[in-house]
Parts: C-alpha cells; sequence; structure tokens
C-alpha cells in the first residue's frame, strides 16, 4: 500500500537574509514516497542538497502534527498547500501528481518579513496578544472551577474560536493581509466565557490598536482567511469582533 | 558523590506542603524587584512559571528556541488534565489521586512530592477556568470529565482533543501578559548552550540567538529549566521536532544529577511508522482507549493477509478477533497503564500478529466499530471527530468505517534533573520544572498527568519554593555578564560550536540521529535486556565517535544554521543515550516503563525488586570532555503512609 | 471618537453605514425607474415629485454625502492597503479557490460604477438641474421621461454604457449587504447566509431594472 513514489520538480523561493532580494530555485527530486508528509519531502530536499554541499532550505516547523502553528508554506497559490483544514506538516504527497512542478513560497505579508528562505518574522502576531490577549488574572485567588456554570454551547463556540493556531495563513491568505480573523479569534474566544467578558471592549480596543499599528491591512470580507486556515475559523468572529469593537466605542 | 538531601518537610504526608509553605522563607515586594529569574523554556512549566513570578514582582528573563512561545510541544497533549475535584461524585479524593499517581509510577516516585501535585490538582483547573481555558461542558454548564489509563475514576478535565493547547494558550496568554508590563523579557528563537556557575550557584546561561548566530550571556540569581524531555534521543518520537535535551544536559555536566534516565514511557496509541523518511511519529491520544476497542487477528494467516492487502480488517468476524487486553486485563482492558498497553501490544507483534505493512511488522488495530454501535456515530464525532479527522489525513482510512491503526511510541520521559522537594537540582540556584525534572511519575506516567505537573510545577509549587531560595539572595548585586566564569563558558561554547563546524564530514546530522534511533528503539526501548544493553552501550560509543568523525554541516555558525542547531543536539542525545543505556543496565528489575526480560513472573509481568532497588538512581557526570563516566548515587525512597503493593491490572483494586 | 474613526473598523464603519444608505437609495430609484416602463405620465409625476418634494430636496445633499464618505473612504481604505503584501508578491496565488471575485474587485466595480455615475449625472440630473432638459407644454415641469427614452432610443452605446454600469452594481451589489451587515456585526454562521441571499436577489433585481431599461427603449418601444 504504502510503496508508491512520484517524480516532482519543486520551485522553492531562496532568499539569504531580509535584505537579499531573493528568487526561484528549481530543483528535482525523484522518488518521493505519496505517503510521506510534505516536510518529510522537504526533509528528502534538504538531505540531497546537504550531500551536494549545498544550503538547505530553511523553513519553520516543530510539532509535525498540526498544532503548533509553526509551519508556514504557500505551496502552489496555498496556504498549507492544497487541502482544506490542515497545515502543511499534515499535507501529504499523496495529493500531488507524478511529474508535478510545486511552487514553494513562504507567508507574503508587509508585517511579516521574510527572516531566510520560507521562514518569516511573526512577532506581530505575538505584539497583538501582548497588548490584550488575555484574561488579567494573576496565579491563585481564582473562584471554584464551576462556581459560574457556562453553557456547553457556549464553551463549545468558545473553543471555536480558541482553537487559533497563530500560523498567520490568515494573513498571508488575506489579499490585504489583514490579521483579524486571528485577533478575531482571540477577542471572541475570551469575550463569549464571562470571565473573559469584564474586560472585553478594553481587549477589543488595545489589540485592534496594535493591529493597526503593525503593517497588517484592513478587512474587506472577501472571507479568503477562512477558507484557508488550518483550523476552520469561521469569520462569524470577525463579525463578533466589529461587533465588541463597535459597542466599546460607540456605547458610552 | 553527591549528597542528595530531599527536604521532605517534616509531619503527615497531607500536612507537608502545608507545614512548608509556614515556615518557608518569603522575599518582599521591594526585593523582588531586586531579583533576576532566567526561566529556559515556554511549555506549560516554563510559561507558567514565568508569568506567575513576574506576576509576583520579579524579573524573568524567558527563553525559547521556537519562534513564539505559543509553539512550546506542550500545545500537542491531547487528551486531557488530572485533578481531584471529585466533581462526579465517584469516590475521587486528593489521595486517590496521589495513590494512582504513586502505584501508576510502580513506586519509584517521591511520596511527598507526589502528594503535592495532587494536592494543588484542583487549584490549577480554577486557575484556567479564571483564564479562559474552554473546558469541555456538561449541558447544565459544569466541567465534564472523563476516565483515563490507569485509575478507576473520571477525573480528566479535558478540551477536545487539543488540551494541551488550550492549557499553553492560557499560559502563554498570562505570560504575554506580563510581557507587556516589562516584568517579563522574552527571548525567542534562542537557545540555551550552556549554564554558568559563580560560587558553586547557578548564576546565568550562554545562549545562542538561532537567527543571527549571535552568543549571549545572561545573568540571574537564579535559573529554571522547563525544557521538556528527551524522548528525541530516539529520534521517532511523539515529541516536536525541535525538541531536545540540551538544555538539562549541559546542567548535568556542569554538576546536576541526572535521575532514572532509563524510564522512558513509550506511549500505546501513535500512527505505526510507514517509511524509512519517517521524521517523527503521531499520536492518537490515549482517550481513544475509552471507547476504541484494541485487537489483533487470532489467526496469523488473518494478520498476514492484512498485512499484505488482501485482506481488510473488516472482513475478521468478532470471533476471529483476539482483544488481547480485554483478555490479559479483564479489571482494566483497554484501560490499562500506557506501559502495560505498550508491552501487550509488542508482545502481540513479536509474535507475529502485528497488522501494519512496515518492515517490522509492527501495528494492531484501534475499533470504534463496537462505540459507534452503541453510542452513535454522532456521540464519536462530537468526542473524537477532530483526532479522526487527522487520521485520515495522514493515514488516508476513515476511522468511522476501517479500525485505525495504532502502534507504541516514544512519548515522555519520566527521567530528568534530579530535584529535591523544592525543584532545585543538585546545583544551587538551578531549579527544574516540568518534564525536564524527575520528581512525580516515578518509573511510569498516568495519563493526563504531564499536563497537572507541568503547571503545578511552574503556577503552584516553584513560586513558592523559589523564594525559600532567594530569600537570602536579595543583596547579592546582578554579577556583571564580563565575570570571567561567564567569558569561560561562552569561549568553550564558541570551541564546540567551531569544532562541530569544523569537522566536514559525510553525513548529515539526521543520518547519526537516525542511526542513533533505531539503536535505542531495539535495545533501550519497550523490551530491555541485559546483553543489548551492552551492546547498545557499545554501539553508542562507536556511533558518536564517528558522529564527530564524518558529521557534515554546510554553512558557517553566523546566522540561521538549522544544521548546527541539530548537531549540538545530537551531540548531546549521544551522551545521554549511553546513560540511559547504563542507568537500564544497572537497573536489574522491571518496574513501570522500564521492562527487563529477565525480571519477569512466570505470567511475563514485570517483576520489581524493591528489596534492591526502590531508589531513584542520581548519576553524576565524572566525565572529562573526552571519556565519558558517571557515578551511581542513591536516594532511597521511604514510603511512610503508603502501602507498596505488586502493580496488578488484572483486578481492579 | 477621533481614535475610533481612524481605526481600520472605524473606516469600515462608515463604509458600510454609508453603503446601507446608498443600497437604500437605489431602491427608490430603481422603483422610479421602472414607471418608465407603465408611461410618461406616472414617471413624469414621479419625478416631478421627487423634484419638488421637501423631504427629498434635504436628502439630496445626504445622499451626496454618502456618495462622498463611501467614494472617499474607499480610497482611503484601498491606499492603506496598498504595499501590505511586502517587497514581493505571490507567484501564485490561487485567489479563485478562496474568495469571490466581486469581493476582491469591489474597488474596480467602485471606479467602474463612478465614472458611469458621471456620465449618468451629465445625462440626467445636469441638465434637469441646470437647463437643457425638454419641458412638459402647457407647465413648467421637465418632460423627464422624453430626456430618458429619447437618449435611450438615440445611442446603442449609451445603453451599453448603462448596462455595463448596471453589470458592475450588480457584482458591485453582490458583495455589499452581507459585507455590511459583516462589518456592524450584525451577522453570524447563519445571519450571513440570509444576508448573502437577500443580497444577491436585491442585485439581480436592482442591475435587471438599471440594465434592461435602456435596451428596452432602444430595441422594442
Amino acid at each position: 500500500m504504502a510503496n508508491k513514489t512520484i517524480n516532482i520538480k519543486l520551485r522553492v523561493w531562496r532568499q539569504n537574509g531580509p535584505s537579499d532580494k531573493g528568487h526561484f530555485e528549481t530543483y528535482e527530486l525523484n522518488d518521493v514516497p505519496t505517503a510521506a508528509s510534505f516536510l518529510e519531502m522537504m526533509d528528502l530536499l534538504n538531505e540531497k542538497l546537504i550531500n551536494e554541499g549545498k544550503d538547505p532550505v530553511a523553513f519553520d516547523h516543530d510539532c509535525r502534527e498540526g498544532i503548533c502553528g509553526a509551519c508556514s508554506m504557500y505551496i502552489n497559490g496555498r496556504a498549507h498547500g492544497p487541502d482544506t483544514g490542515i497545515t502543511t506538516c499534515q499535507l501529504h504527497m499523496r495529493l500531488f501528481k507524478d511529474g508535478e512542478t510545486i511552487t514553494v513560497e513562504p507567508w507574503r505579508a508587509k508585517a511579516f518579513p521574510v527572516i531566510k528562505d520560507l521562514m518569516v518574522d511573526r512577532s506581530a502576531l505575538d505584539e497583538i496578544i501582548k497588548a490584550g490577549g488575555y484574561i488579567s488574572v494573576n496565579t491563585g485567588g481564582a473562584p471554584d472551577a464551576n462556581t459560574i456554570p457556562i453553557p456547553k454551547d457556549v464553551a463549545e463556540r468558545a473553543f471555536d474560536a480558541a482553537n487559533c493556531i497563530g500560523c498567520g495563513a490568515c494573513v498571508a491568505t488575506c489579499k490585504n493581509h489583514s490579521a483579524m480573523l486571528f485577533v478575531a479569534a482571540k477577542v471572541s474566544h475570551l469575550a463569549l466565557l464571562p470571565q473573559g467578558q469584564v474586560e472585553a471592549e478594553r481587549r477589543a480596543k488595545a489589540m485592534i490598536a496594535k493591529m493597526d499599528e503593525l503593517g497588517f491591512g484592513t478587512c474587506s470580507n472577501t472571507g479568503a482567511c477562512e477558507v484557508e486556515c488550518p483550523k476552520g475559523i469561521s469569520i462569524s468572529f470577525i463579525a463578533k469582533l466589529n461587533r465588541e469593537y463597535l459597542k466599546a466605542n460607540l456605547i458610552p | 558523590m553527591i549528597k542528595l538531601d530531599a527536604k521532605i518537610p517534616q509531619g503527615r504526608l497531607a500536612e507537608k506542603w502545608t507545614n512548608y509553605k509556614e515556615s518557608q522563607a518569603l522575599v518582599s515586594p521591594a526585593n523582588k524587584r531586586k531579583l533576576d529569574i532566567i526561566v529556559v523554556g515556554t511549555g506549560l512549566a516554563g510559561a507558567s512559571a514565568a508569568a506567575s513570578l513576574a506576576e509576583m514582582g520579579f524579573n524573568v528573563k524567558v527563553f525559547c528556541y521556537q519562534d513564539s512561545p505559543r509553539r512550546a510541544h506542550s500545545v500537542a497533549a491531547q487528551g486531557g488534565i488530572n485533578a481531584a475535584k471529585n466533581y462526579q461524585n465517584d469516590g475521587d479524593s486528593i489521595w486517590r489521586l496521589y495513590y494512582d499517581t504513586i502505584k501508576g509510577g510502580d513506586y519509584r516516585s517521591r511520596e511527598a512530592n507526589v502528594y503535592r501535585l495532587a494536592e494543588v490538582s484542583v487549584n490549577i483547573i480554577d486557575q484556567a477556568v479564571a483564564q479562559g481555558v474552554p473546558f469541555a461542558r456538561e449541558y447544565g454548564g459544569l466541567l465534564a470529565n472523563r476516565s483515563f489509563g490507569g485509575v478507576l475514576v473520571s477525573r480528566t478535565f479535558y478540551a477536545r482533543g487539543q488540551t494541551g493547547q488550550q492549557l499553553l494558550l492560557g499560559a502563554y496568554q498570562a505570560l504575554m501578559r506580563q510581557v507587556n508590563t516589562g516584568k517579563i523579557k522574552l527571548y525567542p528563537r534562542t537557545e540555551m548552550m550552556d549554564l554558568v556557575i559563580i560560587d558553586g550557584r547557578a548564576r546565568g546561561i550562554i545562549t545562542r540567538n538561532l537567527i543571527t548566530g549571535k552568543i549571549e550571556r545572561h545573568f540571574g540569581h537564579a535559573v529554571v529549566l522547563a525544557t521538556g524531555g528527551y524522548g528525541n534521543v530516539y529520534f521517532l518520537s511523539t515529541n516536536a521536532m525541535g525538541s531536545n535535551g540540551s538544555a538539562v544536559w549541559k546542567a548535568h555536566k556542569r554538576g546536576a544529577a541526572f535521575a532514572n534516565p532509563a524510564f522512558v514511557q513509550i506511549h500505546p496509541t501513535a500512527i505505526p511508522q510507514h517509511g524509512p523518511y519517517q521524521s517523527k511519529l503521531t499520536l492518537m491520544s490515549e482517550s481513544l482507549r475509552n471507547d476504541g476497542r484494541i485487537w489483533v487477528p487470532k489467526k496469523l494467516e488473518d494478520a498476514e493477509a492484512i498485512r499484505e492487502g488482501r485482506k481488510r480488517p473488516e472482513d475478521i468476524p468478532d470471533e476471529d478477533r483476539d482483544f488481547y487486553l480485554e483478555r490479559m486485563y479483564p479489571a482494566y482492558g483497554n484501560l490499562v497503564p500506557r506501559d502495560v498497553a505498550a508491552r501487550a501490544a509488542k508482545k502481540m507483534c513479536d509474535a507475529g500478529y502485528g497488522i501494519e505493512n512496515n518492515p517490522t511488522k509492527e501495528g494492531v488495530f484501534l475499533d470504534f466499530k463496537y462505540a459507534i454501535e452503541r453510542l452513535g456515530k454522532k456521540v464519536i464525532e462530537e468526542r473524537y471527530g477532530n483526532l479522526f479527522e487527522m487520521y485520515e489525513k495522514i493515514t488516508g482510512d476513515n476511522p468511522y468505517e476501517t479500525p485505525m491503526k495504532i502502534y507504541p511510541a516514544v512519548h515522555y520521559t519520566m527521567g530528568g534533573l534530579w530535584v529535591d522537594y523544592e525543584l532545585m537540582s543538585t546545583i544551587p540556584g538551578l531549579f527544574v520544572i516540568g518534564e525536564a525534572n524527575f520528581s512525580d511519575h516515578g518509573a511510569n506516567r498516568l495519563g493526563a498527568s504531564a499536563l497537572m505537573q507541568g503547571l503545578a510545577d511552574g503556577y503552584f509549587i516553584l513560586p513558592y519554593t523559589i523564594q525559600n531560595y532567594l530569600a537570602d539572595q536579595i543583596n547579592v548585586e546582578p554579577i556583571p555578564t564580563d565575570h570571567p566564569e561567564f567569558e569561560k563558558v561562552e569561549k568553550e561554547v564558541q570551541d564546540h560550536i567551531n569544532h562541530l563546524m569544523n569537522i566536514n564530514g559525510k553525513y548529515s546530522v539526521d543520518h547519526f540521529h537516525r542511526e542513533l534511533g533505531k539503536i535505542m528503539w531495539n535495545k533501550v526501548g519497550i523490551a530491555r535486556n541485559a546483553n543489548g544493553l551492552k551492546e547498545a552501550i557499545e554501539e553508542i560509543r562507536a556511533l558518536r565517535e564517528e558522529f564527530w568523525k564524518n558529521v557534515r554541516i554546510p554553512g558557517s555558525a553566523d546566522g540561521i544554521n538549522v544544521e548546527l542547531e541539530k548537531a549540538n543536539r545530537v551531540a548531546d542525545f549521544f551522551e545521554l543515550a549511553e546513560l540511559m543505556a547504563i542507568d537500564a543496565l544497572h537497573r536489574e528489575e522491571s518496574c513501570g516503563g522500564h521492562f527487563r526480560e529477565e525480571y519477569q513472573t512466570e505470567e511475563g509481568e514485570p517483576l520489581r525488586r524493591d528489596d534492591q532497588f526502590m531508589y531513584v538512581a542520581a548519576w553524576e557526570y565524572k566525565g572529562d570532555g573526552n571519556k565519558h563516566e558517571w557515578e551511581l548515587n542513591k536516594e532511597p525512597l521511604i514510603y511512610e503512609e503508603t502501602e507498596v503493593k505488586v502493580r496488578n491490572y488484572k483486578v481492579a483494586k | 471618537m477621533a481614535g475610533f474613526l481612524s481605526s481600520s473598523i472605524g473606516k469600515k464603519f462608515l463604509m458600510s453605514l454609508s453603503g446601507l444608505f446608498l443600497i437604500l437609495f437605489l431602491a427608490v430609484h430603481a422603483t422610479l425607474n421602472s414607471l418608465l416602463l407603465v408611461g410618461p405620465e406616472a414617471y413624469n409625476e414621479a419625478a416631478n415629485f421627487m423634484a419638488t418634494n421637501p423631504f427629498i430636496k434635504v436628502m439630496e445633499p445626504i445622499l451626496a454625502l454618502g456618495f462622498i464618505i463611501h467614494i472617499v473612504y474607499a480610497l482611503i481604505l484601498e491606499v492603506s492597503n496598498m504595499g501590505k503584501v511586502g517587497p514581493v508578491g505571490y507567484k501564485m496565488a490561487k485567489r479563485s479557490h478562496q474568495s469571490t471575485w466581486s469581493s476582491r474587485n469591489m474597488i474596480y466595480l467602485g471606479l467602474i460604477i463612478l465614472t458611469f455615475l458621471v456620465i449618468h449625472l451629465a445625462n440626467f440630473f445636469w441638465k434637469v438641474k441646470f437647463g437643457g432638459a425638454p419641458e412638459i407644454e402647457g407647465t413648467n415641469m421637465h418632460d423627464t421621461y422624453k430626456l430618458v427614452t429619447d437618449l435611450f432610443k438615440s445611442s446603442l452605446i449609451i445603453d451599453i454604457i448603462y448596462l455595463i454600469g448596471a453589470i458592475a452594481l450588480g457584482l458591485h451589489l453582490h458583495h455589499a449587504l452581507w459585507s455590511a451587515f459583516q462589518t456592524l456585526g450584525w451577522s453570524n454562521d447563519r445571519w450571513r447566509k440570509i444576508w448573502s441571499v437577500i443580497g444577491d436577489i436585491y442585485a439581480i433585481v436592482i442591475a435587471m431594472i438599471f440594465g434592461l431599461i435602456p435596451l428596452y427603449f432602444y430595441f422594442i418601444n
């Protein structure tokens, strides 16, 4: 079953550093097992490059099970490649054809400068969380966990938003490179829960202000972000964010 | 010889932690501002500790190799977190959680630490809920629980199959909040390269900036390691690609004792290996064992037919299926502890009943057919939908229709740096928390207890105990990093890197790592024996020598060099691997995750030898850089209030 | 408030409010236009009512303001989004998989509509307001019906321009209604679908009325 292989051509973005102009490089890779993951295929490429004495392709990755959010490649014109509901590390080679040319680019966004090759700097997302993406409680002193009952569907809804892995696919995909889905996910997650409602207004204001400051574009509701979000986070949360933000600003 | 003083407080087990807190030294708010603490690692333990310490007023510097603290591998924990809340009214209590943990660990952990863990477990859930962790709930709005391997109560709190993610995000957000206040300075994409000890105390670390390659020095009045486990010694494991043992190993070589390195947990439910190019193993949450039934064909020819693709698992009638866990362990069935389940799977596959078409024919079925019949597809989808989806993406099989294939994989390391009751290592001022220490899980960890321990250490234990150490450090001025000791250690780090860069050999780092992994999996894996371990030690040494002659690292050290990062980590894994084999060889008994084939009962169950091995093996590094040697120190385990029993999962007790 | 209006969401808030207002205006305008099909009297009477009614007089500058806000903020937002991709764009981007063509091209559709609007105003509004429109004999009412139908009958090119304007407007509206409510926060999984359906029906009706009437006069009447 698992022994099928394909030959592919890879057109990979190579860029030596933030100030380098960068260019595409084409590599041929033969006998790639279709049961391999995309990143395992990249490992095979790098092993080959190392054996040839060349510089391996730099890319971010860590857990390789779709949850840490580190991997970030734009493959054949789509964030995390030609499958839905997955990260690049969960993409498998069985989705590609023998002889296919695969184009691999880094996330493109002004807010995510390229560090090297396919590796980009996503610290802007941390900056947004830092600005207010939390509930301000110190360790200790929390009341018993069952003190406030939370309806099951509310908790589930909060989870749907909290599911965000911070990979940045939404920003990479958006034609305006807006971070609205990312911000919406965190604002909604916390605003849905009674524990987070206390500072919901402050949070929405602070996070949007930071987002605007960091070079992300504005949302034009194309909905592309939700299509490529590996965790299927709905743009309904963007509506929720807008609601929270308008409430915070317009209702005295 | 190191003096191993566990500093266990006086009093009865249930009173020790209270007694400790009442008599410990504290640091006043004004003095906290004067003290710097370094925290390495931003998983559950590191992030929760850093946030809590900063909230209290300490100045904290936090380091992680990932680009963001939120990516630490705690994020991948699926199943849940235990806490003795007894919300289900099913007889749970602090004592029972404590007892399950001690028993699950096969009586190789320290009574007082484990009891404290059970005690603070309840606070963790409160804290997490206050932070906005969206735990699963019942229709009434109260928290839901499920049961987990090795216990008879439902005490596991969960957030779908992503409990680790949600808890980590809670801790990460708390951490970022403190970054915002300026109490935490964050250093992402920065790897700890070595520990700096001045006048016998841990006073700082040397780091490498993974983007610029710059080597930097950082001072701290105390250093906290929260760098996780060393399961990646095996190359293939459920750990993240970057998870490594280098921080603890560098600390070990500078004098911190390493406890029970051989205690490795092999998780029973990972997706089996599919090829030699494989980079990691993906875990399928243990919670699946609640509703899935594990089986292999009863007939060898059926197993063969399935492997060769001539038969589908659905074609095997129930009477030809061997539900071997239910058969061997009627009381716990599919919910036996991890080590038991893992060994049973290996036993079945060794006997030829494995069903996966890989070189080792290793794999068993985990079947949801019965649960779907009993509960309906909708319930199963609600419980495991995302796990099933993930499984299908990886394997191309739909688990609603055909059984999942699973096989054990290296998952967690119970061993780690030796710490006392205060979570301080044998180096004063060096604290070790979470999976990086050895303290709570003995020879085997129960499911959903890793998250509990990481957060217990970080939120509720270290922030107290570290004060007891820091209380007399308030007048110590920050040591300038041009201190000769900083310079010396930095030079050693630089030399180490130069040495690696100059080898210019023939093979990639992964080549060596894979080979090391094979030795470890085959000879220091699920089942071990003296001959195999002796061979392993020789093979590890030979391979290490080859590594230092023939590894090839392209590029330069002044900038991003992923191969150099890997080489640094693998160089340490080689030494650690040897110590693991040595420890496994010395421990002539079977306990928990450590199964020595020579020591089993007639029924094939592990045979513990309490009269000789009821101790923590704390290894002290005695090597000199070229030759690695270790000296064994023993911390006897004294069970004052716990009856030591033979673990038996055949009956419910 | 100043801070709010300079925020990304604040600007979009103005876009959606002005947009919804223009959507309402289109309904009135389209209703009036359909009277062209009823006959000269009905149409002229309605047109005269619109020209003299004090409420409409008041609304006229507000409508103009609505257009101006919608256009100016569209340009402000568009300019602010320029360059957000960074120094290099994608070589390969499967945009059509990710979003509708309309949603990505609102600004261009808007610019087409704006161009059309200028022509349209010159054709009718200007003439009615500042001279050049025929009058109904014996009254001082404009014969708007004649003005309109003469133009539509006179040139296929004009009619095609009107058709293009109507199609652009329809496509613009395809993304408009749900997007406006999304920005106002009045949307969720369920309402997004409802708004989309209503918006699409509305877009088709409006585009048909505006696009087909000129052709009707050229080819049929």
